[in-house]
C-alpha cells in the first residue's frame, strides 16, 4: 500500500484513536503526508475526517497514538500531541474550518493580519510607544497580508467586513488567513462546500499555484471531480478506520471504497 | 397595506397586554384605612392609548431603520457616525478639539465647584468605562466584578497612607499595578470560562473582594472604612477645599487623556486585533496561532489596571472610603456604560459615561423616578440602538509608506 516513500514525510500519523465516551471517531489510523504533495481525505458523511483534523490542530486531545510534524526545511521533528491549536499553528501547520469561522465583524484585511500575529512580536509597551520598530512590523504585517490576499483575489475587498463577502469569497479569505501563518502544511476542510462551477475551477487553480509555492496541502472533500483532478494521493476513510489508500486511479476502482460508498451490493 | 393592518394589530394586543400589567397598579387603589377599593377605570384608556402609539411609533422606526439597513448592505460600507465622521475629516477635527479641550479646561471656572465636582465623578466613569470596554467590549469577557478592581486601587491607596504614610503620588501607580496584579489573579482560574459562565464568576469576585474588606476589620477596619485620607499634593502647596476640588478635576482631565490614547493605541495594535479576534470566535482564533491564555490575561490585567487608578483618585477626592462604594451596582453602572456607549467604541464609551453620570444628578428634580426613567432609557437603546450610542467602526489599513518597506527588505 505505502508508494512513494520518497523522503522523510511532514506529517506522520501513527494509530491515532480518538473516544467520546463509548464512541470511537478514529481507529487507529496511520497515514503521511509528504512536503509539496496533495493529499485528499475522502469517505462518507460521519467518517471522522473532521474530527481527525481537530485532533491535527490540537482542538481534540487523541485518546491514543502518535501525531508527529516536521518541518521539510530543517528537518526539525515536533510531537503534536498535547500542544495547544496555537502552538502547533507556530510549527507550521494551519487549517479552514468546515463551516466558515471567519472574524465576521473585522475587514477583510484584518482577518489575514490575525494570522500573521504568531509570526510578529510587538507587545504592550510597542503598541503604546509605537516606536519605529513596531511601525515597520505593522507596515509589513499589512503589506504581507495584502500580497496574499491578492493571491487568492480578495485585493479589491480589503475594507470590506469578512461578514459581508460571497461565500466563496470567504472561503477563499479562510485559504488567506491560514497561510498568513506562514505554514508548510495547510489543511483544507471541504474547501469547495456551497461554490458554483466557476468558483470551483478557480479554486483548483488557486490550490495548485500554493501547492507550487511550496506548501503541502491535505484537504476533505466530497467534490469527487475535484479530489481526482487535484490530489496526488487519495486516503479513504469509513467509521473511524482508514479503508484505502493511494493514487487517484487506484482508489477509483478500489473494491472497499466503492462498497463504503454504495453499499455491499455495489458491484 | 397589508403591513399596516398587521401591525396595527399586533400594537393593539402590545396596549391590551400593557392595560393587563399595569392593571393592579394603574386602576385599582386600595386604601387600607378605610378599607376601600378605587376603581380608576379612566386610567385603562390613557394606558391602552398611550402604549397603543408608542408601539406603533416604535414599530414605525424600526421600519425605517431595517430599510436603511437594508439600503446599506448594498451600499457595503462600514457607516461611522456623524462625529466620528467629523473627528476624521481634517477640516473640522482641530477646530473640535480645540473647542472641546477649550471648553474641559474653562469648565471650572465657567461653574461652580459643585459642577466641577459632579464633571470630576463623571470623568472617574470616563476612565472606568474606558478600562472595562478593553475586557468587555474589546475582548468580548463579560466581566460583572469590575467593580472589584477599582476598591482594590481605593484601599491600597487608603490603607498604604494608614499604614506607611504613602502619598498620592507613590500610590497612583501600585494602586494600578495592584489592581492589574488581581486581575491576572481572576484572569487565570476563567480562562475556560465564556460567556453566562464567565459573568457568574467575575460577579463573585467581585462579591468576595467586597466582603472581605466589609469582614476584614483587622485589615480595612471593616464597614466603618478608612477616613482621613490626604487629598493629592502638588509639591507640598497648601490648597483650599475649592482649589483641591478644581485640581482634582484636572487631574482627571489629565487622566482621561492618558487613557484615551493608551486605550486608542491597544485597540489598534496587533494585541488590539488579537482580543477582537478572540471575541468574535475563539477556536479559529487559536487556530490562528493566537495564544489564548496570554491574550485573555493581558485583556483582564489591563482593563483592571485602570479601575486601580481611579480608585486611588476616588479615595483622595472623597477622603474616605468604605465598602458600601463597592457594590455589584456600580460594576452594573460600569457595565451600562460600555454597553451603552457601544462595544469597543472610545468616543461611545466617552459619551455614554456623561449621559449615565450627568443624568441622575440633573435629574435630581425628579428624585424617585430617576432611576425608573434611568431604566426605561437603556431597555429603549437595547431595542433601538443594540449596536450602542455610537458604535465602533473598523478601522481600515493604508501601506501608504510602500517605501519604508522596501528599506525595511533592504535592512534584512
Amino acid at each position: 500500500m505505502m508508494n512513494k516513500r520518497m523522503s522523510k514525510p511532514i506529517l506522520d500519523v501513527s494509530g491515532l484513536t480518538m473516544d467520546f465516551g463509548g464512541i470511537r471517531a478514529l481507529d487507529h489510523l496511520d497515514f503521511d503526508v509528504q512536503a509539496t504533495e496533495i493529499v485528499a481525505l475522502i469517505g462518507p458523511n460521519g467518517a471522522g475526517k473532521t474530527t481527525l483534523f481537530n485532533c491535527l490542530t490540537g482542538i481534540y486531545q487523541p485518546t491514543d497514538g502518535e501525531i508527529r510534524l516536521a518541518c521539510p526545511k530543517t528537518g526539525q521533528q515536533t510531537r503534536l500531541n498535547g500542544l495547544k491549536p496555537n502552538k502547533i499553528t507556530e510549527k507550521g501547520m494551519a487549517r479552514t474550518f468546515q463551516n466558515i469561522r471567519l472574524f465576521s465583524q473585522m475587514t477583510v484585511l484584518e482577518n489575514v493580519m490575525i494570522g500573521r500575529h504568531c509570526r510578529t512580536h510587538s507587545l504592550i509597551l510597542g503598541a503604546i510607544l509605537r516606536n519605529r520598530k513596531t511601525r515597520e512590523e505593522e507596515q509589513e504585517t499589512i503589506h504581507k497580508s495584502y500580497e496574499i490576499l491578492e493571491k487568492v483575489g480578495l485585493a479589491g475587498q480589503v475594507d470590506e467586513l469578512a461578514g459581508n463577502l460571497s461565500y466563496g469569497a470567504q472561503r477563499r479569505l479562510e485559504i488567506a488567513r491560514a497561510l498568513a501563518t506562514e505554514p508548510f502544511l495547510l489543511l483544507l476542510d471541504e474547501p469547495a462546500a456551497g461554490m458554483n462551477p466557476q468558483e470551483t475551477v478557480e479554486l483548483v487553480t488557486l490550490i495548485r499555484q500554493i501547492r507550487d509555492e511550496g506548501h503541502a496541502i491535505l484537504l476533505i472533500e466530497h467534490d469527487m471531480k475535484l479530489v481526482m483532478t487535484l490530489s496526488d494521493r487519495v486516503v479513504v476513510m469509513d467509521y473511524g478506520e482508514k479503508i484505502a489508500e493511494g493514487t487517484p486511479e487506484q482508489i477509483r476502482t478500489n473494491r472497499e471504497v466503492i462498497k463504503a460508498y454504495l453499499g455491499e451490493d455495489g458491484e | 397595506m397589508m403591513m399596516t393592518v398587521k401591525e396595527i394589530k399586533k400594537s393593539l394586543l402590545v396596549s391590551l397586554w400593557f392595560v393587563f400589567l399595569t392593571f393592579p397598579i394603574m386602576v385599582i387603589k386600595v386604601n387600607p384605612i378605610e378599607r376601600t377599593v378605587t376603581w380608576r377605570w379612566s386610567n385603562v384608556l390613557y394606558v391602552a392609548v398611550g402604549s397603543f402609539v408608542i408601539s406603533l411609533l416604535a414599530k414605525a422606526w424600526l421600519v425605517r431603520k431595517a430599510r436603511a439597513a437594508g439600503r446599506q448592505q448594498a451600499a457595503c460600507q462600514a457607516r461611522a457616525s456623524i462625529l466620528q465622521e467629523l473627528l476624521h475629516r481634517p477640516g473640522y477635527r482641530y477646530p473640535l478639539i480645540i473647542m472641546f479641550s477649550g471648553l474641559a479646561l474653562a469648565f471650572p471656572h465657567l461653574f461652580s465647584t459643585y459642577q466641577a465636582n459632579i464633571m470630576t465623578t463623571a470623568l472617574m466613569y470616563i476612565v472606568l468605562g474606558l478600562g472595562l470596554n478593553i475586557v468587555v467590549g474589546v475582548a468580548g469577557l463579560l466581566d460583572l466584578g469590575y467593580v472589584a478592581f477599582y476598591a482594590i486601587g481605593a484601599y491600597s491607596y487608603a490603607l498604604l497612607n494608614l499604614n506607611f504614610h504613602l502619598g498620592f503620588w507613590a500610590a497612583l501607580p501600585i494602586g494600578g499595578l495592584l489592581a492589574a496584579l488581581f486581575g491576572l489573579l481572576l484572569g487565570f482560574p476563567v480562562l475556560r470560562l465564556r460567556g453566562d459562565y464567565l459573568a457568574i464568576v467575575t460577579l463573585g469576585f467581585g462579591e468576595i473582594i467586597r466582603l472581605v474588606l466589609e469582614n476584614w476589620n483587622a485589615f480595612s477596619k471593616g464597614p466603618s472604612g478608612i477616613s482621613n485620607i490626604p487629598r493629592p499634593g502638588f509639591f507640598g502647596l497648601e490648597m483650599s477645599l475649592d482649589h483641591a476640588m478644581i485640581y482634582m478635576y484636572y487631574l482627571m482631565i489629565g487622566l482621561v487623556l492618558l487613557t484615551v490614547f493608551v486605550v486608542n493605541r491597544l485597540q489598534h495594535s496587533r494585541l488590539g486585533r488579537a482580543w477582537l479576534a478572540l471575541r468574535e470566535d475563539e477556536i479559529a482564533c487559536q487556530a490562528m496561532g493566537i495564544d489564548k491564555t496570554r491574550i485573555k490575561l493581558t485583556a483582564f490585567a489591563l482593563g483592571a489596571f485602570w479601575a486601580g487608578l481611579v480608585g486611588v483618585i476616588f479615595a483622595a477626592k472623597t477622603t474616605f472610603v468604605n465598602p458600601a462604594s463597592f457594590t455589584f451596582l456600580e460594576s452594573a453602572i460600569i457595565l451600562a456604560i460600555v454597553v451603552l456607549g457601544g462595544m469597543g467604541s472610545i468616543v461611545g464609551v466617552i459619551c455614554s459615561a456623561l449621559i449615565l453620570t450627568l443624568l441622575p444628578e440633573y435629574l435630581r428634580a425628579l428624585s424617585e423616578y430617576r432611576m425608573l426613567a434611568f431604566g426605561a432609557i437603556l431597555v429603549a437603546m437595547m431595542i433601538f440602538k443594540p449596536e450602542g450610542l455610537i458604535a465602533a467602526v473598523r478601522r481600515t489599513y493604508r501601506f501608504h509608506e510602500r517605501k519604508s518597506v522596501a528599506a525595511l527588505q533592504d535592512d534584512e
